[in-house]
Order: C-alpha cells, then structure tokens, then sequence
C-alpha cells in the first residue's frame, strides 16, 4: 500500500534502536522475567523515580494471559511487543521527537491522520499514574505516551516522559497488512522469509492453553505467597557494601505480579479478591521503590 | 479602545475539559480586572485542541486615578506620631483634613498602566487555573493541563511581556501540526490571529469546527444516499479533537450488521469516535464518518481504508465477546454473581438478584403480571453483568441482557422486562409499561432504596451516593404513569428489609416530584397527612384538592374550618371537650340546620371516598358552606349554658372530623 518499501518487524525495531540511539538513549535488552508491559522493566519503574536523568530505549515482551485467543483472532495475542522509551526529565520537544521517529519509520505525516487522544495512563499494581494521551493513527491506537506524575505512589521529580510503541500494530499500520500472523518478521526479499505466525504462532497456541486451562491454580497461589514473603526478607538483607538487595526484591515482585495476571486469567481470583491481591503487589512495589530511592539519593 | 489578545498554546488538551476550560479562563480573566478596577466591553475566551485564547475588546489604557484616603493619628497625638505619618505619606500638614478628632492624609494615585496590570495577572491565573487534572513536566514546577510551549501576549498590538515557567510571552502563534509550515508567525490584533489561523488549517472557534463537521458529514452521506446519525456528545467531543475537520466516509464488513446495531453504534463511538451511518429508514448501514484533522493528499483515501481496518478489529471483538456470550446460558451466570460484591455491607449480587425475584413476585398481582414470569425475568436481569460485552460495554446493561434472553428463547415479555428493567435512568426517560417490565422495574429499584435505608445510607443533603433519590423518582413516575394501585406500605413490610423511613422517603419524593409539576406543598401534606400509601389515590386527591380550594365555595369552606379549628383548639385548652353532638329540640334553628347538613353529609362523603370520586366528596362537602357560615353568625357558641356550650362545640368538631375525611385541611395554608 506504499510506494516506498514497507519496514519488516524487525527493521522497525532496528530503526527505532538506531532513532532513540542518536538521541542519546541507552540501548537495553528486554528483562528478562515474565510482565505485562514494558513499563514494569526497572529501567523504567526504578529509574523514572529519584533526581538522576536517565534515557533508555528497548524492546519489552508483554505477557498478558487473559487476552490469549489461541492463534485464532488476527488482532490479538497473549504476548506482544512493546517498544519502549524513557526520557528524564523529558525535553521539551518531546513530542516532535516522537513524530519524527514515526516518520523514520516510514509513516508519512502528511497522508495520515495522527492524533492525540486523551488517556490517563495508570498502571494499579505498581501505584504508577501520568498524564498524556493514546495516539492515533487513522483511528488506530499506536502509541501510548505519558508523562508520569507518581511511581509506586511517590511523586516524581524531574518528570519522566514515556513512550511505548505497540510494535505489532504499528507494523500492520506500516505494512498495510490486516493479521498479525501475516507480518513480515524479516524482509520478504530474504531467501529465508519469516512471517510473524511462523515465528509466534505456536507459542500463541500453547501458551493461550496453558495460562487460560492447564497453569496449576494451587501451586500458583503457593509461588505467589513465596514471591510475596520474599520481597521483605530480601529488603532486610544487604550486600557487601551494606545496602539493601532492592533489585532482586523487586525481581520478585514482578514474578508475584506475574503470577497474579496468570491466576486471573485462569479465573481463579474471586471479584472480591482482586483488590486485595493488586494491594498487596503495589505495597511490595512501594516497600522497593523506597528503598531503591534512598539507594539513589545516597549515591548521588 | 485597545484590545487584548492571549493564547496560551500547549500540547493536546483533553477533549472533555475544552469547553470548561473557556468559561473558567473567561471568570478568571474578568474577576481579576473587576477587582484591578478594568473595566471592558467584552470578553471571550475559545478553546481547541492546542490552545486557549482570549480576547478583551474595550479595556483602557490605564486604571482611572483615584484618591485614597489615609487614616492616621488623633488629633493631640504626640509628634513623633504626626512626624511619621507625614513622612510614610508625603503630605504635607497643611493638606490633612480632620474628622471626628482623627487626621486623614488624601493620596491622589495614578492608574497603572493596563499592560503592566495585565503582566501581573496573566501569570496568576495561569497559576490558579482549575483544571480538572493538571501535570508538571520536565524539570520544571508549572502546572497545567499538558505542557505549555507558547504565550501569546498582546495589548494594543504591543507585547506584554511577562514569563511563566521559564516561557517569555511574545507575539508569534503556530498554526496546524501538520499541515502548516513549522514557522510561528506574527500576530498583531485579533482579526490577524484568527485569519492567520485560518490560512494555516486551524479554525478558531469550537462553534464553527463543530457547524463544519456536521455540515459536511450531512453532505458526504446523502451524496451516497446515506443519512448520518447525529450523536450531539460524540459531536462535542470530536470537535475538540480536530483543528481542521475533514469528515470522510468508511466502509465496514457488511457481516458485522449482524451483530446488535446498539454494540455497532457504541463500538464506534466509544472506541473511535466515528459516527455510524444510516438508510433512509434509520437502519444502519455498512459505513461510518471519521472525522480526520487532516486534508491528506490522497483526499483521505488511507485514512478512510486505515480507519474501516481499526473498525473491523474493534467489531471482531465485539463478535467474538457476543459469540462468547451466546454460548453460555444466562442462568448459569448467576453462579458469577455471587462472586460479585453489591456492597460490603450487602451481600453479593448473587443475593441482591433473589432479594428482586421476590420483590417481582409480590409485585406481579398488583401490575397484572404472570408471577412465574415475572420471577424469571427478575432472575435473569443481572445476568448480563457477568458478560464479556457488558464488560467491554457497561452502557449496554440490560439490553445485552434482553438480546441473550432472545436468543435463548424466553418470553418476550420476559425478554423486554430485562432490556427495559433499568428504566427510567432520568426525567426524560420513558417508564416501562408491560406488566412483567413493571414488576422487575419496580422491584429492581425497591430493593435498591430498601437496602441502603436498612443499612443507615439514606440521602442526606446534597449527598447520594447512590442514586436512591433517582430511584425513587423512577418508582413513583412508573407508578402514577401506569396508574398502578400499590399499596407501598404492605409491599414495603412484606421485604427483606425493616424499611424503616422507606415510607416517608416515598412520600418526601412525591413531594418533590408533584411540587416540580407546580402543585402545592401544603396540598400534597394536607393529604399525605391522612397516611395514604397508593401515591396513584395521593396524586388524584391531591388534584381534587387543589381544584376545590380554587372555587369560591372552597375557600370559604376552608375558612370556616379554621375558625372551628381555632375555637375547638382555644377550648381544648380549657379541658376536655364533650363528643357526640346531637340535634335539641329546643336547640336554634340555625344550630339544627348545622347539625342535619353534617348527618347528611358524612355518609355522602364517605360513599364518594369509597367510590374514590375525590371531586364529588369535595363538593358534597360544599352543602356544609351555608349552614355553616349562618351558624357562625347567629349562634354563640360560648354559651354560659354548658350543656349549650358543649353540643355546639361538639359540632364544631364534627365539621372538622366531616371535612377531614376528604384531607387534612389544617395542614392548608391561608
């Protein structure tokens, strides 16, 4: 549907690492643990709080079990990509930036219709809230961007300016194609051609049945509660210089986080149990980001 | 007279708070000048997505001068104290005035210049504004609604030069994101900011975007033969999202016509904010109007073809969620309501939903319904909470509930009473009027008043938090619109609940809700006093009433029934009064008359109340007017004779007691 060739998955991902690169981001790799959103990556829940500038850009795995449709939906998927940015304290030209990397990757401005639509970011169980907006292209929701106000409930000063690109339908939008399953991962010309159902979609399979059928309620709930006892425990131990092991009990509170979305997916959290399992997981996140920012403050 | 221009422009400011926003820039602005002694012509403020303007025609070029009195020390004062005050005045002691003992020193202030007052202002309404949420960003500690970038600033075509949060107020306006050249151009009065706008694809006021929009989706539909379907919120809220509207038309898959044209409609708006459009006939049609901030080269081509994909995914999930839905019976939801919390203090929904399939129960004799249906659709009509669209669509409650119980095959009757059982959610709209509706509607909303009363959550006040007022209003407009015969106070004691107050909740909204209507309080409790319970018989009576009291015999009658009431009340101080009249031979005529008008009337009146003609037992009672008033002026009731005294007040009363069968007319003013 374009004149110029359509990025693959991936060379949107290397346009936005060489993009967000020049403009001075560190470059990170994905955790490497199980979440539900790029944001929960400590780059960007540890770091967005305390006074030191920080700008980093990755690509973040998101595991949400509830929305897992087996393979079958072109428009949904258990696990989806996020591309995501952190500038602290944001610069001005923000959103310009932003724009600009659109176009890096082959969105031309002025063909389509892009927008920025109201839309409080929050997420509860980390007690993290912003303000900013979806933004739109042609009536799809392709970004989120917000400027966070609090982070495990603590106001954050400078502001932290966040982006996050969902890379799957922005590469629908960039490709013209109208099923996840049919994006070319790699560039079609290649002898060794991928589409995104050949790399994902058996995973989409298994992992749709697992979370939603086959996870073990009963040693879930057992993980959660060791997940949960460890956090404090971790939080009074220290390391060789004396300092509380933050990172690691933030380690697990994303495990706990993530043992809570797999529960909830497999139906086994009564309505009246939510709220509390999502108030104790953000208690643990504030125990961590107050430890983590007397750590940085003392650093500083 | 000089001009003031302000543009305060920032990133997208939320659709919702644009229209608020003006008028708060508009108070702010002219209750600030108001106490810096500016006056003005007029004022407006205009909103849009990037930016908040005002424009002040009319202001002058200063404060007026003005004198300002001092006041200083007594006369006699000591010297150090005169000395002082001369010297912090600058007034010379000749030029003090004396009153009352106490020197004044007279200041003659010069009137600032307005620019320089403006300087000082803008700054703190920028700092007072009151945005429903506001951010900081950056480093920096300002707040507003999204980042500011840009002030424009100018009176009389010069800059007022002020700085907010590190922002140099100055002269220069940007136009379309996208469409316009990046350069900021300059601006010198009002009529250039708005034209200059224009050119560069940012039409000013909200009025004219939304008239665009409208026009031009009117005219694109009916090119195709199509008709828009007009949605004044959606409309509102587009308008703040667009500086430069330019509706297209899209197609979706004709497949998805299938789906409940309700879930269409409020997929599109809700998640897209496109407009769905109609035939000729008001069915839907497979194509919608987006309306794009952009002219794109390809006259919008892409848009359209990129916002029908969007579309297309959005209504796949709706399919999948109504597919879904279809699969598992609603009967079997009830098992997840008992998951679901009403309130802490009241069970779960689970609960809540037998507590109404018996209320619908009691009800259904008294609505003409089948009891047995009237059960199952009270069963079922909470159901729909437990659904995957009701989850995605909470604002489709009780119809998606209505279209699963289609599917099912259930009773239309029972079909409509879920769809229909939340009704009415306002003043405006309708109650529902089949019986088995009835019955869940009212007991739906009786359940929801009876069980926060049982746990001490009446309204009080402004406060309601949940909405029993509302509820309430919903019962008593179901009731008198249908003529429905409750009696409330039985249906009140057969619930789950004490349901203490309940009554007199009931009888304080029809209050409300009858003097709303224009029929008068005093009327309403003088028949509410008789302790009525069917509010349909209240309503009726109080109407009767109300055109009784308007004929002359009425009033006359009521205030013969004072001026008994007055005596009798005078005399029963004394002690006890004496009961039973009776008619003495040697009695006046005048006294007899009375007390044969009463023996007649009282059966008369009591026949007609048992018919429930409350008109005919007012006018009967108009028989009493003669005999009366020739009784008041020709007898003395205060006869030294007791026996005398106590059959003609005793007669009294019983013109009291005669009259008072039709209402407590003590309770009537005038």
């Amino acid at each position: 549907m374009k004149a110029t060739k359509a990025l693959s998955f991936q060379d949107i991902i290397l346009t936005l690492h060489a993009f967000w690169s020049a403009r001075g981001c560190v470059i990170l790799q994905p955790y490497d643990l199980e979440v539900g959103a790029g944001t929960l990556h400590p780059a960007t829940v540890l770091k967005a709080l305390g006074p030191k500038p920080w700008r980093c850009a990755y690509v973040q795995p998101s595991r949400r079990p509830a929305d897992g449709r087996h393979g079958d939906n072109p428009n949904r998927l258990r696990q989806f990509h996020q591309y995501q940015v952190i500038l602290k304290p944001n610069p001005p030209d923000m959103q310009a930036l932003y724009l600009a990397s659109l176009e890096a990757i082959g969105l031309d401005l002025k063909l389509h219709d892009i927008r920025f639509v109201e839309d409080d970011w929050e997420n509860p169980t980390v007690g993290a809230w912003g303000l900013g907006w979806e933004v739109w292209c042609d009536g799809m929701e392709i970004s989120q961007y917000t400027y966070f106000q609090q982070v495990a409930g603590l106001d954050v000063s400078p502001v932290s300016g966040e982006l996050t690109y969902g890379l799957e339908r922005l590469a629908l939008y960039v490709q013209g194609v109208d099923n996840i399953f049919d994006l070319a991962f790699n560039d079609p010309q290649t002898p060794d051609f991928m589409t995104y159902g050949q790399v994902f979609l058996e995973s989409e399979r298994q992992f749709s049945a697992f979370e939603q059928e086959a996870a073990d309620t009963d040693m879930l709930i057992r993980q959660f509660k060791d997940m949960e006892s460890s956090v404090p425990r971790l939080l009074a131990t220290t390391d060789r210089r004396g300092d509380p092991l933050v990172l690691p009990a933030f380690d697990h509170v994303l495990k706990a986080s993530h043992l809570f979305n797999l529960l909830d997916a497999r139906g086994a959290i009564a309505v009246a149990e939510r709220q509390s399992y999502i108030g104790r997981i953000r208690d643990l996140c504030r125990e961590c980001a107050l430890a983590w920012i007397k750590l940085e403050t003392a650093g500083a | 007279m000089p001009e003031l221009l302000l543009e305060l422009f920032s990133e997208e400011i939320p659709a919702r708070m644009q229209a608020g926003a003006a008028r708060d820039l508009e108070r702010l602005t002219s209750d600030r000048l108001g106490r810096a002694d500016l006056p003005f012509e007029h004022l407006t403020a205009y909103a849009g997505p990037r930016r908040l303007t005002l424009r002040i025609e009319g202001l002058p070029p200063a404060q007026a001068d003005r004198v300002e009195e001092r006041k200083g020390p007594r006369v006699g004062a000591p010297e150090t104290a005169m000395a002082g005050f001369l010297r912090s005045t600058g007034v010379a002691r000749e030029a003090l005035i004396e009153r009352d003992g106490i020197w004044f020193a007279s200041l003659e202030r010069a009137g600032r210049p307005t620019s320089e007052l403006i300087a000082e202002l803008i700054p703190e309404i920028v700092a007072a504004f009151p945005w429903p949420k506001s951010m900081t960003w950056g480093s920096g500690p300002l707040r507003w609604v999204r980042p500011l970038h840009r002030i424009l600033s100018l009176f009389d075509g010069k800059i007022v030069s002020f700085e907010i949060g590190g922002i140099e107020s100055g002269d220069f306006v940007e136009g379309h994101r996208f469409m316009a050249s990046p350069e900021p151009f300059k601006v010198q009065d009002f009529a250039g900011y708005r034209e200059g706008l224009a050119r560069r694809f940012v039409v000013l006021e909200a009025g004219e975007r939304k008239q665009r929009i409208l026009e031009r989706s009117r005219s694109i539909c009916a090119a195709r033969g199509l008709t828009l379907v007009e949605d004044e919120g959606l409309l509102d809220e587009v308008t703040g999202m667009v500086e430069w509207p330019v509706p297209l038309l899209g197609d979706m898959d004709p497949r998805f016509l299938e789906l409940p044209p309700e879930v269409v409609r409020t997929s599109m708006r809700t998640h897209q904010r496109y407009f769905a459009v109609a035939d000729g006939a008001g069915i839907l049609t497979p194509h919608f109007v987006i309306v794009a901030n952009i002219e794109a080269s390809d006259g919008g081509r892409m848009i359209a073809a990129g916002a029908s994909r969007v579309l297309t995914a959005r209504l796949a999930d709706a399919e999948f969620f109504w597919r879904e839905d279809l699969a598992k019976p609603l009967e079997s939801r009830l098992t997840t309501l008992e998951g679901v919390t009403f309130h802490a203090k009241l069970g779960t929904m689970r609960e809540r939903v037998a507590r109404i399939e018996t209320l619908a129960r009691t009800l259904a004799p008294w609505v003409d319904a089948d009891p047995d249906r009237a059960s199952e659709a009270a069963r079922l009509c909470k159901t729909d909470l437990a659904t995957a669209m009701v989850g995605e669509f909470p604002e489709l409650q009780g119809l998606m509930g209505g279209y699963y119980a289609a599917a099912e095959g259930r009773d239309p009757e029972v079909v409509q009473a879920i769809r229909e059982h939340y009704r009415p959610q306002g003043p405006s709209e309708p109650v529902p009027n089949a019986p088995t509706a009835l019955a869940v509607a009212l007991a739906d909303k009786l359940d929801i008043v009876l069980a926060f009363f049982s746990i001490g959550e009446a309204p009080t006040g402004s406060r309601d938090p949940f909405a029993l007022r509302r509820a309430a209003l919903g019962v008593i407009r179901t009731l008198i619109e249908n003529d429905i015969r409750l009696p409330l106070r039985d249906v009140i004691a057969a619930s789950a609940f004490n349901g203490e107050g309940v009554l007199a909740f009931f009888a304080d909204r029809l209050k409300v809700a009858l003097r709303d209507q224009g029929a008068r309080h005093d009327l309403v409790d003088a028949v509410f006093a008789l302790g009525d319970d069917d509010l349909v018989r209240v309503v009726s009576r109080v109407e009767a009433l109300t055109a009784f009291l308007a004929t002359e015999v009425g009033a006359n009658l009521l205030a013969a029934y004072k001026r008994a009431g007055n005596i009798l009340d005078a005399e029963a101080r004394k002690g006890a009064l004496a009961q039973g009249p009776s008619h003495h031979v040697d009695s006046p005529v005048e006294e007899g008359a009375l007390f044969d008008a009463l023996e007649a009337c009282r059966p008369k009146v009591a026949e007609a109340l048992a018919r429930e003609d409350y008109a005919s037992a007012l006018s009967t009672l108009a028989a009493l007017r003669a005999p009366v008033d020739v009784f008041f002026d020709r007898v003395l009731v205060n006869s030294p004779v007791a026996v005398e005294r106590d059959n003609r007040l005793a007669i009294l009363a019983e013109v009291r007691a005669v009259m008072g069968l039709a209402a407590d007319f003590s309770r009537v003013s005038g």
